[in-house]
């Protein structure tokens, strides 16, 4: 009986310090300047279509300090892959530190996928980006809204959680998005630690956010 | 010669394709000093013969690996409400009728290019008044699209994260 009580006592302290450095984590993103020490890891997501073609042209802009790139793309994408090779041997690199990777992951949810097996490929997605992040230990996730990128965020979340490596997310909300986020973007809201969007009137709904105009 | 180009993307918009290949949409623009009319027409069962209509120089195409080439030999251009379409057409310069497809369910892309129309970036109409759009159309009132600004954003991140 004391054994029981003690068991419960036990997991209900460890979510109760599962919270506290949640809250902590989310709330010190800001804090944290990993540029000034060093390059900066970069975990990018690329999702199909328009997402790739918005990330690359965030990427454009980033100058040499963020490397290494790991672009992470989902299974059945055909495109992105050609579309960052491309990109990246355009980039002009005057060291040869530069670098960059891609990988593949499950894709989290197909665009019209039913609500319920969207839950079984998240949680199956969460099973790959565990791993990936625990090992690529990037600075920062780069995002703009396919499904994809909220296993990773997540993961990058936990890292920060467990006290292993604090991981910044950096959320881009697309152009296309003007009067309502996406549902990533709704959910990665609560957990980014820059959350960029586009319009105005996003930046009047959502608090939080960044708003610098169009930056696509 | 003054070229109309129409794209719909990777979608499929019959309705559109049909209707700006009428007798009474090439004379339309026609009048406006249009004699070219180049059709992107994606998945859409409608593939339109070269031959089929007399008004105006006809070509149809399903996708190409780019449009840029199109985009940039069009004086006007015709489109779907795709952002990424939408977004290349403006950024190439060109007069830009959005043709909303209002049988499609789920559109959100309506957003991009509602805003796009009330900054003035784009005209804006469905297949039902499509002929009345292009015979009273007044393309110079559209303002110019500035492009994004990404080094806003970089500038912003390397500040944030402390890069030297």
């Amino acid at each position: 009986m004391a054994f029981f009580i003690g068991a419960v006592a036990a997991v209900l302290l460890i979510c109760l310090l599962f919270i506290i450095r949640l809250y902590i984590v989310v709330k010190t993103g800001s804090n944290h300047k990993p540029g000034s020490k060093g390059p900066v890891a970069a975990l990018v997501v690329a999702g199909s279509g328009g997402h790739t073609t918005e990330i690359l042209r965030l990427m454009e802009s980033l100058s040499a300090a963020y490397t290494p790139r790991h672009y992470v793309i989902a299974d059945t994408d055909r495109m992105s892959e050609e579309k960052i090779c491309t990109f990246e041997s355009s980039k002009q690199h005057s060291d040869s530190e530069s670098q960059f990777t891609i990988i593949r992951i499950p894709r989290s949810r197909e665009v019209h996928q039913s609500w319920s097996s969207s839950v079984l490929s998240t949680l199956s997605a969460l099973c790959y980006s565990l791993p990936l992040v625990f090992r690529l230990r990037p600075d920062m996730v780069l995002c703009n809204g396919p499904g994809t990128c909220v296993p990773l965020c997540v993961a990058g979340l936990l890292l920060g959680i467990l006290g292993m490596k604090k991981v910044l997310i950096v959320y881009v909300e697309s152009i296309c998005r003007v009067e309502t986020l996406s549902l990533t973007g709704k959910i990665l809201y609560l957990i980014s630690d820059y959350f960029f969007v586009q319009w105005s009137s996003l930046r009047d709904k959502y608090p939080k956010s960044i708003f610098l105009g169009r930056i696509v | 010669m003054k070229t109309v180009f129409v794209t719909v993307g990777t979608t499929s918009f019959d309705e559109l394709i049909e209707n700006v290949t009428s007798s009474e949409a090439a004379q339309a623009l026609k009048s406006r000093g249009y004699e070219r009319l180049v059709l992107q027409v994606g998945r859409g069962s409608v593939l339109p013969d070269p031959e089929s209509c007399p008004h105006i120089r006809l070509e149809a195409f399903r996708f190409k690996a780019s449009i840029a080439e199109d985009m940039k030999q069009a004086d006007l251009v015709i489109s779907h409400a795709g952002a990424g379409s939408c977004l290349e057409a403006l950024s190439a310069g060109k007069p830009l009728l959005v043709v909303v497809n209002d049988k499609l369910m789920d559109n959100h892309q309506l957003e991009l290019a509602r805003q796009l129309h009330m900054d003035s970036h784009l005209l804006y109409c469905t297949c039902s008044n499509l002929m009345e759009t292009l015979r009273t159309m007044d393309l110079s009132v559209l303002q110019p699209f500035l492009p994004g600004q990404p080094k806003i954003f970089a500038n912003f991140l390397d500040k944030a994260l402390g890069v030297l």
